[in-house]
């Protein structure tokens, strides 16, 4: 069998055990099957009686039979918090969603490994503190301070992840960066009197290429992460506010699905580093 | 007498600014928390579905918000038999639903039948519901139609301000309105735009058609911080009701902005669990149920501190079941519990505590210490329940205080009744106590304290049985009253629950936005929205 | 840079006597509420002011600081660990186990955590003190936040396997354990205090976050997350700069651990 046909097939197994595993921690988790709606108190017995018959739970294994049954026919199911298909929901906020974490993305690689590049190659040591200190900064600050700061300056909220992934970024690039810089033939190409680009390009990045590309598949699902607090704090229509109103609500239907799709762009995303970290090896040895 | 002139000044004032705002037009924009979840009128339970159905929907009668008077609107007289059991309706000529179908008595028909169904379990339906069997429908003539439902039910008449009334006929189905404004543009998780109904059968004294405002945004914002951000840019036009904090905050930087109609209508109140079969220790159930106990607890808050800094003193101690904004049902005999650990202390010994190195004990020598969980999120709860710990400690009990997210909350309170204390709010929007039957009846599910009991278990609560029954199947509103005051008393005296506070009723408003009177009752700011109008300014540019 | 390195050591040490010693230090119990005060400027009495209750801000920094200054390092040592054993692991020895391991990495991303964190809270007794909360808490987020650095730490460890100086000493004969604990882990270093440097300020802004659902330090407790809340109230900061002053500790803090950590290799 190839090797993308291996890497497919764990792909799909992981999906689908993400799926799974994650049916089962909400299905299991306080609250489930409860509407909040039952405290109406114009509701009588009979209504309250039929709400709850209407939410009573499948037991495990029959939920996880009709659950994927459904999936292979291309239902995703309904959303009970929002009554709508979850299909749809999903059409509808994916885009959104894919947008801010692009940005976001882009925006966080480019400050902190820039940070991170220019720290390595200068090489002074104040520089490094006061990168370090900015990146601390940033770090310490809660998400919801700088998505009403940005609100405030009117500056496009999605940048947000871009700066919870900054710090990051910048932490692990300037280390591995400054390691890979310290190594012996690395001084000896600089005492020769290579230039700073050229040990940079053509030596310091080729040898953490791996990490780096771990580190830009890590990055997007730490974005994804990002995106649920941010989209739910600033009222983005995507599907980091649906997720938040799923947990809320223990919308298992929702849930699974935007847990299968996250566990499907993780899994991409690192198999695709995956690749490329071999590749590099590779051309390395 | 005060007050009737005001209203008179204000009923004025909307009748001048009728004529000069004629030609408003324009957008009016405000948010919602989250996005409805459903455009059905007859289901609605949330929020933002409610809003919907006020802006939309058309009703028999709608009762003024301000002078808290039924007044007619697609039926211009109505008739209640002298056995509370039938309302025979007379309809307004000549009116269309909004995509153009005429509007008869078969769809106040067919809109009371689909209410009724009981398999549909309407919140609304549920609140005609004072009987077993069906209600029987009538068209009388075209403009006629009387409801019998099996019952008398007290107060009937009020309970159509919420049912807008459906097109039996209309392909729409129930988007088609009879209200100022329809459903225009949905865009899931953004917003909700509606645009004026160009069949709403309003005019105002100018002889001009309602209403003012061509267009209602309706963005889908959960937060408040970014809402009241976007109120002073200038791009919404009110908020409902708004934080103790962002008024103070408003009032500094313009006082016209704000408005404080007074003591609103929602408590909030903790209350101890006495289900017979709650998974908590046996001693802890002897306390909970013992009156003495929860007098002692009431006695031992300070509910001045808490108004004043929980709330920014925005709100009142709370006395009982109703506010003092509630002016006929409240009884005004009825005073807050005075803060008075001294008593508290006194009241506890009576049952055998007692306070020892400042630890309380009960006579079995365990240690006073139980927990109250509310839900998380809510910053004045929080603090509500914060400042209850250190009063509570004064009399050396141990409070400990745990949020929890609403689910986790509502599984305990109603399934597992895995709790010992509970503090939560109630959203009161309706006057008449009959919307409280299903929280004071023994057997109902609402009952929050003891919920479904088979037989009342205290003699306290089988009076409070028969005094909402006796309420509620009569139509005489001075024994009503009579029925009802009691019932405020004997929870007043038994602490079932122990109100805390009724906050104040804040609201925002754009001195762009004209017309707008926020009142006490929901919806604060819009009730009377076919009479808003932007100024000529913000209408051109939306 | 040798002053900067000790001015951090002094830093931290004089954080942590100060937070040990809260007791004595602190003018007021963190709980307790000065009624008459609420939201009060600084003052003698009142260092950092007082809250919305009337508590002694700086008092409950002091404490808040014991809570967090102990608790998160704690937690992503044991989360840097958990990513060092795991990734490091499966970089080292290659084939189907790094390949199962990362698919379970990846699996342990994608889950939604917060579910088994609600029902850990709902199976603790309602009467648990607010210091287990907060440490059960920590713990577990310190059990879940592995996986990110696990993957960047396999890469890292793949790479370094495949040079010279361990295919040296696989020649010599040197068993697996010795090398990936004689060899591999401290090459490790740079990564993991990457991982450590940034769990730190991560768990404590999560055990905040965790509030919204219950989890975290209850009332009266403080916490450095719990206080950096307080910077949400947005409009009162321009008024209120002393708001600022968790958020400063915090940084101050999680520099400092960057600089006793990180090793000197851009003064080559």
């Amino acid at each position: 069998m190839s090797v993308f046909a291996k890497h497919a097939i764990r792909v799909v197994l992981v999906v689908l055990l993400g799926g799974i595993l994650g049916a089962t921690l909400i299905r299991f988790a306080p609250g489930f099957g409860v509407d909040e709606a039952e405290l109406d108190t114009r509701l009588n017995r009979e209504s309250i009686e039929a709400m709850r018959h209407a939410r009573t739970n499948d037991g495990v294994v029959s939920f996880y039979v009709s659950y994927f049954g459904r999936l292979f026919r291309g239902d995703l199911g309904m959303s009970q918090t929002l009554q709508r298909p979850v299909a749809e929901l999903l059409r509808e906020r994916l885009p959104e969603t894919m947008k801010a974490v692009g940005l976001g993305l882009a925006f966080g690689w480019v400050l902190g490994f820039s940070m991170a590049v220019a720290v390595v190659t200068w090489r002074v040591w104040y520089f490094d503190l006061a990168a370090g200190i900015l990146a601390g900064v940033v770090l310490c600050l809660p998400a919801a301070v700088m998505a009403l700061a940005f609100l405030l300056l009117q500056a496009p909220a999605r940048l947000v992840i871009g700066l919870v992934i900054f710090p990051k970024v910048f932490r692990y690039s300037r280390n591995l960066l400054a390691r890979s810089a310290a190594a012996p033939h690395i001084i000896t190409a600089r005492a020769k009197g290579a230039g700073e680009a050229r040990v940079l390009f053509w030596h310091v990045l080729p040898a953490t290429a791996p990490q780096l590309l771990a580190l830009a598949a890590v990055s997007v699902s730490v974005a994804f992460t990002a995106a649920i607090p941010m989209e739910a704090l600033c009222d983005l229509p995507g599907i980091g506010q649906l997720a938040w109103k799923a947990a809320l609500g223990r919308d298992i239907a929702l849930l699974i699905d935007i847990t299968m799709i996250v566990a499907l762009i993780t899994v991409l995303a690192n198999s695709v580093s995956d690749f490329a970290g071999h590749a590099f090896q590779r051309t390395d040895a | 007498m005060k007050h009737r002139l005001t209203r008179m000044l204000v009923l004025l004032a909307m009748m001048g600014a009728a004529v000069v705002h004629a030609q408003s037009g324009g957008e009016l924009r405000f948010c919602l928390y989250s996005e409805p979840k459903t455009f059905n009128p007859l289901l609605t339970a949330d929020d933002p579905s409610e809003t919907i159905r006020y802006l939309t929907g058309g009703v028999l009668m709608r009762l003024n918000r301000m002078t808290q008077q039924l007044e007619p609107e697609l039926a211009t007289s109505w008739k209640v038999s002298k056995d509370g059991r039938t309302i025979t309706f007379k309809l307004r000529d000549g009116l269309r639903f909004s995509d153009g179908t005429p509007f008869s008595a078969n769809d106040v028909a067919f809109t009371i039948e689909q209410l009724m169904d009981p398999a549909l379990h309407s919140p609304t339906g549920d609140m005609f519901r004072s009987g077993e069997g069906r209600v029987q429908v009538r068209v009388l003539s075209p403009n006629r139609v009387s409801a019998t439902f099996p019952a008398p039910i007290a107060g009937m008449d009020k309970l159509f301000d919420a049912v807008a009334i459906m097109s039996s006929k209309s392909p729409q189905k129930e988007m088609a309105v009879l209200g100022p404004f329809y459903v225009a543009e949905n865009k899931a998780g953004a917003y909700i735009r509606l645009q004026r109904n160009p069949n709403y059968w309003k005019r105002d004294s100018g002889g001009h058609q309602l209403p003012y405002i061509t267009s209602i945004r309706l963005d889908i914002q959960q937060n408040r911080d970014i809402e009241m951000l976007r109120l002073t840019r200038g791009e919404i036009d009110f908020v409902n009701a708004i934080s103790p904090e962002y008024y103070d905050k408003l009032v500094s930087q313009n006082a016209s902005m704000v408005h404080d109609a007074g003591v609103g209508l929602d408590s909030e109140f903790m209350w101890f669990n006495q289900v017979s079969n709650a998974p908590i220790e046996g001693y802890k159930k002897q306390w909970f149920t013992s009156t003495n106990f929860r007098r002692a607890i009431s006695e031992a808050i300070n509910r001045a501190d808490m108004a004043r800094i929980a709330f920014r003193g925005h709100a009142q101690p709370g006395i009982g079941p109703l506010s003092p904004a509630n002016k006929f049902w409240f009884n005004a005999k009825l005073q807050p519990h005075p803060f008075d650990q001294k008593s508290a202390l006194q009241r506890l010994s009576q049952d055998g505590f007692q306070l020892r190195d400042g630890v309380l004990r009960d006579r079995s020598g365990h240690r006073v210490e139980f927990s109250v969980i509310t839900n998380s999120g809510n910053k004045y709860r929080e603090r509500m329940a914060t400042m209850i710990q250190q009063d509570l400690a004064g009399i050396g009990i141990k409070l400990n205080v745990v949020t929890l997210d609403f689910p986790s909350l509502i599984e305990r309170m109603t399934r597992t009744f895995n709790y010992e204390a509970c503090l939560l709010g109630f959203v009161n929007d309706d006057l008449d106590p009959n919307a409280q039957m299903n929280v004071w009846l023994s057997s109902a599910k609402n009952h929050q304290w003891n919920p479904s009991e088979k037989t009342p278990a205290t003699a306290w609560e089988a009076e409070i049985d028969r005094l909402m029954r006796a309420q509620a199947s009569t139509l005489d509103v001075k024994k009503r009253k009579q029925y009802y005051d009691k019932v405020q008393e004997i929870v007043w005296q038994q602490e079932p629950f122990i109100y805390l506070i009724n906050k104040d009723s804040l609201s925002a408003v754009s001195p762009t936005l004209h017309n707008a009177h926020p009142v006490v009752l929901r919806p604060q700011v819009y009730w009377n929205i076919d009479q808003l109008s932007l100024n000529t300014e913000v209408a051109k540019n939306r | 840079m040798r002053y900067v390195r000790g001015a951090a050591i002094a830093f931290l040490l004089v954080t942590t006597v100060a937070c040990l010693f809260a007791n004595v230090i602190a003018p007021e119990g963190y709980a307790h509420q000065f009624r008459e005060l609420p939201n009060a400027a600084p003052s003698r009495q009142h260092l950092l002011g007082t809250d919305d209750l009337g508590r002694d801000r700086f008092s409950r920094v002091l404490y808040g600081t014991r809570v967090s200054l102990v608790l998160a390092p704690a937690a992503a040592l044991l989360a840097s660990l958990l990513a060092a054993l795991i990734g490091g692991t499966a970089g080292f020895l290659g084939g189907w186990f790094e390949r199962c391991a990362m698919a379970a990495t990846d699996l342990f991303l994608s889950l939604p955590w917060l579910f088994l964190l609600i029902t850990v809270r709902a199976l603790l007794p309602l009467n648990v003190s607010p210091f287990i909360s907060v440490v059960i808490t920590f713990a577990l987020l310190g059990c879940l936040g592995w996986a990110a650095g696990a993957r960047v730490l396999c890469a890292d460890a793949r790479a370094i396997a495949q040079s010279d100086f361990i295919l040296l000493a696989r020649a010599t004969g040197i068993s697996r354990v010795r090398l990936l604990w004689r060899h591999l882990i401290p090459n490790l270093k740079p990564v993991l205090e990457a991982q450590f440097w940034i769990a730190i300020p991560v768990f404590i802004l999560t055990e905040a976050n965790l509030g919204l659902l219950g989890l975290g330090v209850a009332e009266p407790m403080p916490s450095w997350g719990s206080l950096l809340r307080e910077l949400e109230n947005f409009s009162n900061l321009p008024a209120q700069p002393w708001l600022f002053v968790p958020l400063i500790m915090l940084v101050l803090v999680v520099s400092s651990f960057d600089l006793v950590l990180s090793k000197e290799e851009l003064l080559i």
